[in-house]
């Protein structure tokens, strides 16, 4: 879960991680009175979980009340990149004498934790990594260690961090490590943080992903959920506890296992057709799960066809046939149903299916095969596959 | 022969209760034949179930019925601790099946076993298992979809795909020395490099098929890898190519970070390092049926 700047900034104070006095405002009104309590200048920012905020005149200064209001106004509503701003954060503006970056993040190659810091914060950090990849200094921490003093008081000198800020960016790179370790983070990132010109050195933004998986040992996020913008479709996927991701395409897609879903995205376009969605139903293929799966799907009019790929393994294909034709007794689903069932007792599931055959529910027994099945029955133009 | 397991691996399953997951996937492994000899439960020590006689601890299991690998399919919150639990008892072989642990934890495990105990293999988290056909099946992999005395090797990230992948094998004819499903997760215990360095030991495994899909660089790595140290031949997979960046797919390690990890990016070097590059699971098949008729 990716929080919001204002989030990242309150789960920041919980480390000690030092920021900048703000409040979160949702109308002009509130927003002017936090602005009026903060002092001015204060720093009006739009809360979207997107880059580009800056350049896409989310984030303004405020000298006054009326200037306060005209930017809350103008920002809020605001659609930057998909995104409609409706909460805003706003900050006591900082004088900044120099930006700089911070974060920490998992090394999936090298298996351990990657600290980057560098004296070139304020920007895109991918950009940096691109085009000056010697700004950026790394280092690898042990999780069974963790981060020393003296290495974040290294990593830091290596970065050219300007030495009156050095201490304090070291200090605060260990509360970071301290923040994304029993914080559960994915990302931890500060970028800027700020050296101000009278020596101070904080952050001035914050991009924090958690966990989901270690969601079971924080019962404090549940503050930060419901606030999500969501497409009504992943919404309702998400109540239902399926995994789910919208895509463009015509053919809806439902299978058992993340690979499996993946690869019958890829199938169904390589046969001319294009993926709805991915939908992963998990292990199991019950009834009910079924059901839930064809009811997120139905909701989605670019749907014209629906391909049900199973490979039983544990679940036997009698069940997952059962499952479906029970699913079709209790959502009225709109496109026609192209299922491929393989693997455990696939025969027997085929037989179930094949009693309930029609033109709205048609089994076929190889995964290419029914790609072009589905692409064809969504009026798609069937090519030939990669597979003879 | 086979990798990691083989005819004579004994399995103790942890975490063992009447009504867990560990009883009924260790009945299903006992059914195939894999010699499933233990099981532990703190609160049923001395208990038999189904059979299967329980001890307090892997440590008690081990020293009892000389149990060589283990299995778990315990839940995130507990699985870190029997892993570890398993390793310091001596297990040589980790099987943990368990879904959506925590990412701080599996680095946290990783490197723990990495520096005390180099002699213990952690196979997954979250991922089906291992099979070697008619000899060891630990995990929840269908036994009937493998076929035995084969010449080729499986690995694959994703647990269903390499359901598809056996099958398709199997289905043309083709048996398997090994399949091994490493799992989706950030931190796998087991990657493709250790599963291509032992199929390329084995005298029996004649051709490899690797199964990958979209995130991180594990491919790119398995890629470096074949180049430099691979003769056998490899036919490969990746999952995801239609996939959109920036969004998981279900699994926790599958998601196209920038220009980071896109199927394209593992097909090319996959492709470069030598690899028979397949666009899906069936077409993969038929690339290996090719494979195997050339083979010596």
């Amino acid at each position: 879960m990716d929080l919001y700047e204002y989030q990242g900034k309150q789960y920041f104070a919980r480390f000690d991680i030092p920021t900048s006095p703000g409040a979160v405002a949702d109308t002009v009104d509130e927003a002017v009175a936090r602005a009026e309590e903060l002092g001015y200048p204060v720093t009006v920012k739009a809360q979207v979980k997107v880059g580009g905020r800056g350049k896409a005149g989310g984030i303004k200064i405020a000298g006054d009340a009326e200037e306060a209001r005209r930017h809350a106004d103008a920002i809020l509503g605001l659609d930057i990149k998909g995104h409609v701003v409706r909460r805003l954060w706003i900050e006591k503006s900082s004088d900044i004498a120099k930006e700089y970056y911070a974060s920490f993040t998992l090394d999936r190659a090298a298996k351990q934790h990657l600290c980057m810091v560098s004296a070139k914060g304020g920007v895109d950090i991918e950009e940096v990594a691109v085009t000056d990849p010697d700004a950026i200094s790394r280092l690898h921490v042990d999780p069974t260690e963790g981060i020393s003093a003296t290495a974040a008081a290294g990593v830091v000198t290596s970065a050219g961090i300007d030495e009156e800020a050095r201490a304090q960016a070291a200090e605060i790179l260990v509360k970071l490590y301290e923040c994304y370790v029993k914080g559960d983070c994915d990302l931890a990132e500060i970028n800027p943080m700020i050296l101000t010109p009278d020596g101070i050195v904080r952050a001035l933004d914050a991009k924090v992903t958690l966990d989901d998986n270690a969601a079971f040992r924080h019962p404090e996020w549940e503050e930060f959920e419901g606030l999500e913008d969501m497409d009504p479709r992943d919404k309702l996927a998400k109540e239902k506890g399926l995994q789910y991701v919208g895509l463009d395409g015509f053919v809806g897609i439902i299978a058992n296992g993340a690979g499996l879903g993946m690869s019958t995205c890829d199938v169904v376009e390589q046969v001319g057709g294009e993926p709805a969605n991915f939908l992963d139903v998990g292990g199991g293929a019950s009834a009910e799960v079924m059901a839930n799966a064809l009811e997120v799907i139905n909701t989605d009019e670019k749907v014209k066809s629906i391909f049900i790929n199973i490979f039983g393994g544990i679940t036997r294909g009698e069940e997952v046939a059962n499952g479906i034709v029970q699913a079709l007794g209790r959502v009225q689903i709109d496109a026609p149903i192209v299922v491929r069932l393989d693997g455990t007792n696939a025969e027997e599931g085929r037989r179930i299916l094949s009693e309930h055959e029609s033109d709205r529910l048609v089994s076929v027994p190889t995964m290419m095969g029914a790609a072009r099945k589905a692409t064809e029955l969504a009026g798609g133009v069937v090519k030939e596959a990669a597979a003879r | 022969m086979s990798i990691f397991v083989d005819d004579t691996t004994k399995v103790v399953i942890q975490g063992l209760s009447p009504s867990g997951q560990g009883l009924y996937h260790g009945l299903r492994n006992r059914a195939y034949g894999t010699k499933v000899v233990a099981g532990t439960n703190p609160k049923r020590g001395g208990e038999v179930i189904e059979g299967i006689p329980v001890y307090a601890s892997v440590q008690e299991a081990v020293a009892e019925t000389g149990a060589t690998a283990s299995f778990t399919a315990v839940p995130p919150a507990g699985a870190p601790d029997a892993i570890l639990e398993a390793a310091r008892a001596g297990i040589s072989f980790i099987v943990c099946i368990t879904e959506f642990i925590p990412a701080q934890d599996e680095a946290l495990v990783f490197n723990i076993l990495r520096r005390e105990h180099p002699g213990t293999r952690l196979l997954g988290p979250n991922c089906p298992g291992i099979i070697s056909p008619g000899k060891c099946n630990i995990g929840i992999t269908s036994g009937d979809i493998a076929l035995t005395d084969g010449p080729v090797g499986l690995v694959s990230r994703s647990g269903t795909v390499f359901y598809q992948a056996l099958y398709e094998l199997t289905q043309n004819g083709i048996g398997q020395t090994t399949g091994v499903g490493i799992g989706g997760d950030p931190v796998p215990g087991t990657g493709f490099i250790d599963c291509l360095a032992a199929f390329e030991e084995d005298p029996e495994t004649r051709a490899v098929m690797l199964i990958g899909e979209i995130g991180g660089s594990e491919e790119e790595r398995a890629a470096q890898f074949i180049a430099q140290h691979m003769s056998k031949p490899v036919v490969s997979y990746i999952a995801g190519v239609t996939a959109p960046p920036g969004r998981k797919m279900g699994h926790a390690g599958a998601i196209i970070s920038g220009s980071q990890g896109t199927a394209k990016a593992k097909m090319a070097a996959l492709g470069d390092a030598g690899a028979i590059v397949a666009q899906n699971p069936t077409e993969a098949a038929e690339l290996m049926v090719d494979v195997v008729k050339g083979l010596p």
